[in-house]
């Protein structure tokens, strides 16, 4: 469409400005971060002080909690993957007796939060010894991102070659061969966005593992960010520096694969 | 013809799920209908505790607050969302890409360091503040997160950032597919930019609006984390969510009960919301 200059001007001065608000937030926390502690510090080294970092990542404990977080993740997106790959397979490839139903059943673990399941979880799980390990704050994850790859699996399934499976099968492979070498490897786009919204969600929680691990001998790090603030009113920088470590990753993996992010988190809007 | 195939390959997954979903799920609505303090016998007492959320003054006030949340996390992001969208989308400037980047990073970030980073901006000396003295409105100027009316807006206003780009973005999407010639007969007719925009443009992108409606609204009746972070439902009780009260009354007060309870209504608002939203999809169609 054809348009003034004026309102060409006016729409680069709007862009800006919400930009600029987007930004705001990051930029005053980076700023907090990188700015010296104390007035000592303030003597010493170059005008950005990412000993911050570093003290965050021991003084703070936060390469504890980064650890946890791997650990957690890897288990919840490893164990999801496979799982919700095979069920979509189950249902994208195959149609038989109570796959609506049992789909429906699928469909119902996205829209049920956190909220709901976490306090007889908590109760159950002590009851069984597990609560402060990493099962009792991975499993559960691990059954919500199954309930979304398993629809996002399904959708993919549903919508591939059909003759692609059915060559494979006249050649002689098994199940388990179509699945894992004929299909998976054509799936490679749709699971990396699974992949990535499965770790973003786990690296994000932050209600299972406050639950889940009573004596916080288990933090993920949104978990110790957040009582750390609680613990230390007065440090802020090392604060600022805490939550820097703590949204790196998945900003990072978003600056670089952001069209996963967005067309998946569009795309799979019904989760959330 | 496949056999047990197809199960075979539904039952790993299925078993997980189940025993951590599922099972819970019941779990939830059967210790609903109990008063227990998660320690000793609990006692039958049916629907009391769902009386209780029509009820009682604390559940209703949580409701409450949330009913405030949703504006802004879902009125305030569509109202922005649907005017810079249209403004961008008419005329093509350069560095959207750029803009889509920058608008949606608040969707990645965890909650607990956007709760972080807001804290520090309502902080006594925090940039609000700081800003406030700068252009001379230092009467404006207060403690944003111990303001016993301001509080609950203050922590709306961040759900309206994290929310509006996800919203932008995705309008955005929704008016890229209205083809041009709509808007060049309607210019021919004589009509303005407000006629268009009300005219072509918002009609144009209902399907968007209602997807973006229920996620920012589930975003809002979910919120946990961030008052948390910021104002663990202070000062005095005026930040109060329901997702904060089931935390609050399952592990800290002893009510497991109407915790779960409290569960049971967030979720089945969850759920109605998105049958409404897929009666309205398949009406379209």
């Amino acid at each position: 469409m054809r348009v003034s200059t004026a309102e060409r001007v006016a729409n680069y001065a709007i862009l800006m400005i919400f930009a600029a608000l987007a930004l705001t937030p990051v930029v005053t926390i980076l700023v907090t971060a990188l700015s010296p502690e104390t007035p000592a510090d303030a003597q010493t080294g170059g005008p950005v002080h990412w000993e911050n970092l570093t003290r965050a990542w021991d003084q703070g404990r936060f390469g504890e909690y980064l650890r946890n977080s791997v650990a957690v993740a890897a288990l919840v997106v490893s164990l999801a993957t496979v799982l919700s790959t095979m069920a979509g397979y189950a249902f994208g490839a195959f149609t038989f007796a109570g796959s609506q139903v049992l789909f429906y059943v699928f469909l119902l673990g996205i829209m049920v939060p956190a909220e709901a399941i976490v306090v007889p979880l908590f109760f159950d799980l002590r009851y069984l010894g597990l609560t402060d390990t990493i099962w009792a704050i991975a499993l559960p994850q691990v059954a919500q991102s199954i309930a979304f790859g398993t629809f996002w699996m399904r959708a993919f399934f549903r919508g591939a070659n059909r003759s692609l499976i059915e060559a494979a099968r006249l050649d002689g492979a098994g199940h388990h061969r179509v699945l894992w070498q004929v299909l998976v490897p054509v799936a490679r786009p749709a699971m990396t966005t699974m992949v990535l919204l499965m770790f973003m969600w786990t690296w994000n929680e932050f209600l299972i593992p406050l639950v889940m691990s009573p004596t916080g001998q288990l933090r993920t790090a949104p978990l110790g960010l957040a009582l750390f603030q609680g613990q230390y009113t007065q440090g802020t920088t090392l604060l600022a520096a805490g939550a820097i470590l703590v949204a790196l990753p998945v900003v990072v993996l978003y600056l670089f694969l952001q069209r996963h992010f967005i067309s998946g988190m569009l795309a799979g809007a019904v989760r959330e | 013809m496949y056999g047990a195939t197809p199960y075979w390959f539904l039952l790993p997954a299925f078993v997980v799920y189940a025993a951590f979903l599922l099972y819970p799920l019941g779990r939830a609505v059967q210790i609903s209908l109990y008063e227990w303090d998660g320690l000793s016998l609990a006692t039958f007492v049916g629907l009391a505790n769902y009386a209780d959320v029509l009820t009682d003054a604390a559940l209703r006030a949580a409701f409450g607050h949330a009913l405030v949340l949703i504006v802004f996390f879902a009125v305030l992001p569509l109202g922005i969302g649907l005017v810079l969208a249209a403004l961008l989308m008419r005329a093509r400037v350069r560095g959207l890409a750029f803009f889509r980047t920058v608008v949606f990073l608040p969707q990645v970030i965890a909650m607990v360091v956007v709760a972080v980073a807001w804290r520090q901006i309502y902080a006594p000396d925090g940039l609000l503040n700081t800003a406030l003295r700068a252009v001379g409105l230092d009467a404006l100027t207060r403690t944003w997160l111990g303001d016993f009316t301001l509080t609950l807006p203050a922590v709306g206003l961040i759900g309206t950032w994290v929310c509006t780009g996800l919203v932008t973005v995705l309008l955005m999407a929704g008016m890229a597919r209205i083809p041009q010639d709509l808007y060049e007969a309607a210019t021919l007719d004589g009509a303005g930019p407000v006629r268009t925009f009300l005219a072509i443009t918002v009609p144009s992108v209902r399907p968007e609006i209602v997807v973006s409606l229920v996620l920012t609204i589930i975003a809002a009746l979910k919120t946990f984390d961030l008052v948390f972070v910021t104002t663990r439902g202070g000062p005095g009780s005026t930040t109060t969510v329901p997702s904060y009260e089931v935390y609050r009354r399952a592990f800290e007060l002893g009510e497991v009960g109407s915790a779960a309870a409290v569960a049971v209504v967030l979720t089945a608002l969850i759920f109605l919301l998105n049958l409404a939203v897929n009666r309205i999809g398949e009406r379209e169609r």
